[in-house]
């Protein structure tokens, strides 16, 4: 297992929003984590970047207890990347400056290799041309492959992905999507926050389905999404199928 | 979209050409508006009873070339005390910004210290604080203490300082908590994220106040010379007590204003560009 969440607790004063929660992952596999709004998806992966610090229970990531004190959280986030719902990018710089900031000063990269890298990429997912752009040249579809460029150029073992489509106009979100399907081909370990049903069902290897502060439903997104076993999730199926999100 | 030149339907030409007439006339009645309310100020200020007496001791020509020289030269004891107490004062505010945002337990005295900092100083009247460093350090009969210039000098640079730093302060917790997750997330430091994130961004948005500050501790620097030392405003009033007239000090005066005047208009095209960039949205 590359990542184990185990009897994670988390509570905001009197709410709990995890509740003794268990997820785990391996290697190069895609995890869809779907949920009602307030569920505690996007809780969820800022306890595994340690952003937010766990109530209860552990995290290990590649064996290592990184919900132990004594460890340094900086340390821990070079192996993991995240990518925010609202993108995130850092308007006083450049598309270039975004993505080679990390390599260079937290990694080491000579700048010169580090442009490289990103030149690359930026090449990969067809926005070359603005890398001298600032973030608000770029539409939304733009600035979020940006934002996934930027964790994925410090080579993450785990990218974490929280609502990546949901500030997206449908067209836009198609830009998107044809990246994370490109980079699940790559092999990248992934857990996805999402409410859209199909893109879960499009390139999740396994659905997990939070309610109530655990996971209480996971399988391949097939059994899940449309066969699921618990009275909760279909509850929850319903209510997405009603919005014309499915 | 083709790149040949379009040429203007009459329509559009006659719109164009009303706009340039409505144009004209706006600029003519604002020409001729100013020039009236110049012309009417100047008779009523010349045609004052005391004008010739005012004229006499206040802008007497051949005293202010008379006594130009030392008060250029007590300007550029201004010019070099502004100059070092403006680079220091902005890193002093800088420090105490900083250490104030800082969070958790184990900060608390830095953060303190900083707090009663900023409170005192911006509270302190600047001429109380000269007087204090100026008269009340030597006082103390240390060994090595530095001049009133450098003395009074500290004083400004510690008064500017609290305000900058609360400037600076402001502009940090105005930069979305968002983007020190961001910082943060990428694996860098709190102090990398600091430096390379929510820096920029503050320095930016407080950049209007911050000119502000800077274009006011250029005129303030003129308060020296209640240390003693011979500024221009110093020297300005040696001439005034020597010749009993007070065109010195309208010399003085107006050195400061062409002294302040480029920073001035930076700022002013600071703020503009501000101003513009917070319309046109994020
Ligand atoms: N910093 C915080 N302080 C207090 N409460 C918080 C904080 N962060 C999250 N919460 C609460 O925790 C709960 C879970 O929030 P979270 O953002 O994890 O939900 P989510 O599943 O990501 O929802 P969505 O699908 O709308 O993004 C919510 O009720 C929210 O109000
Ligand atoms: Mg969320």
């Amino acid at each position: 297992m590359l990542l184990t969440c185990a009897d994670v607790r988390k509570t905001f004063g009197s709410a709990v929003v995890l509740d003794g929660l268990d997820l785990s992952v391996d290697e190069h596999e895609v995890v869809a984590l779907i949920g009602a709004s307030g569920s505690g998806k996007s809780t969820l992966l800022r306890c595994i970047n340690l952003l937010t610090e766990v109530d209860d229970g552990t995290i290990t990531l590649d064996g290592e207890d990184i919900t132990n004190p004594k460890i340094n959280p900086d340390v821990v986030r070079r192996k993991i990347g995240l990518v925010f719902q609202s993108y995130n990018l850092f308007p006083h710089m450049t598309v270039l400056d975004n993505i080679t900031l990390a390599p260079v000063k937290v990694h080491g990269k000579p700048p010169a290799a580090a442009r490289e890298l990103a030149m690359e990429w930026l090449n990969r997912v067809g926005l070359a041309d603005k890398s001298g752009s600032y973030p608000d040249g770029l539409s939304g579809g733009q600035q979020q492959r940006v934002a996934i460029v930027r964790a994925l150029v410090n080579s993450p073992r785990l990218l974490l992905l929280d609502e990546v489509t949901s500030a997206l106009d449908p067209e836009l979100v198609g830009e998107v999507l044809t990246m994370i399907r490109d980079l699940k081909g790559d092999g990248m370990t992934m857990i996805l926050a999402t409410h859209e049903m199909g893109f879960a069902r499009q390139v999740a290897d396994r659905v997990a389905f939070l309610d109530n502060g655990r996971v209480l439903e996971q399988g391949p997104p097939a059994q899940v999404l449309g066969d699921p076993v618990e009275a909760r999730t279909r509850q929850f199926l319903a209510r997405i199928i009603e919005a014309g999100r499915l | 979209m083709s790149a040949e030149i379009h040429r203007p339907s009459d329509l559009q030409l006659g719109r164009i050409a009303y706009r340039r007439g409505q144009a004209i006339r706006s600029v003519l009645l604002a020409a001729l508006s100013t020039a009236v309310l110049g012309t009417l100020l100047g008779v009523l200020i010349t045609g004052a009873p005391g004008w010739a007496r005012v004229k006499q001791s206040f802008f007497d020509w051949p005293i202010a070339r008379e006594y130009l020289p030392e008060i250029l030269e007590g300007l550029w004891l201004n010019i070099r005390l502004f100059v070092v107490c403006a680079v220091c004062a902005l890193a002093l505010g800088l420090v105490a910004a900083v250490l104030r945002t800082l969070r958790g337990p184990v900060f608390f005295p830095v953060r303190a210290l900083a707090t009663v900092y900023t409170y005192t100083f911006r509270g302190l009247p600047l001429i109380i604080t000269i007087y204090l460093f100026a008269f009340g350090v030597p006082g103390l009969r240390l060994q090595g203490t530095p001049n009133v210039v450098v003395l009074g000098g500290a004083a400004i640079t510690i008064t500017y300082g609290s305000y900058i730093a609360e400037v600076l302060r402001a502009g940090i917790e105005s930069v979305h908590p968002s983007q020190t997750a961001a910082a943060r997330s990428l694996g860098l430091s709190y102090r990398q994220s600091m430096r390379h994130v929510v820096l920029p961004q503050a320095v930016r948005r407080a950049a209007p106040a911050l000119l502000n500050d800077v274009v006011s501790m250029q005129k303030d620097v003129g308060l020296i010379s209640l240390a003693g030392p011979i500024d221009a405003i110093r020297a300005a009033q040696i001439a005034s007590a020597e010749t009993a007239n007070f065109t010195p000090y309208v010399v003085a005066g107006v050195l400061f204003v062409l002294f302040a005047l480029p920073l001035i208009g930076v700022t002013d095209v600071v703020t503009l560009r501000a101003a513009r960039r917070q319309n046109a949205g994020n």
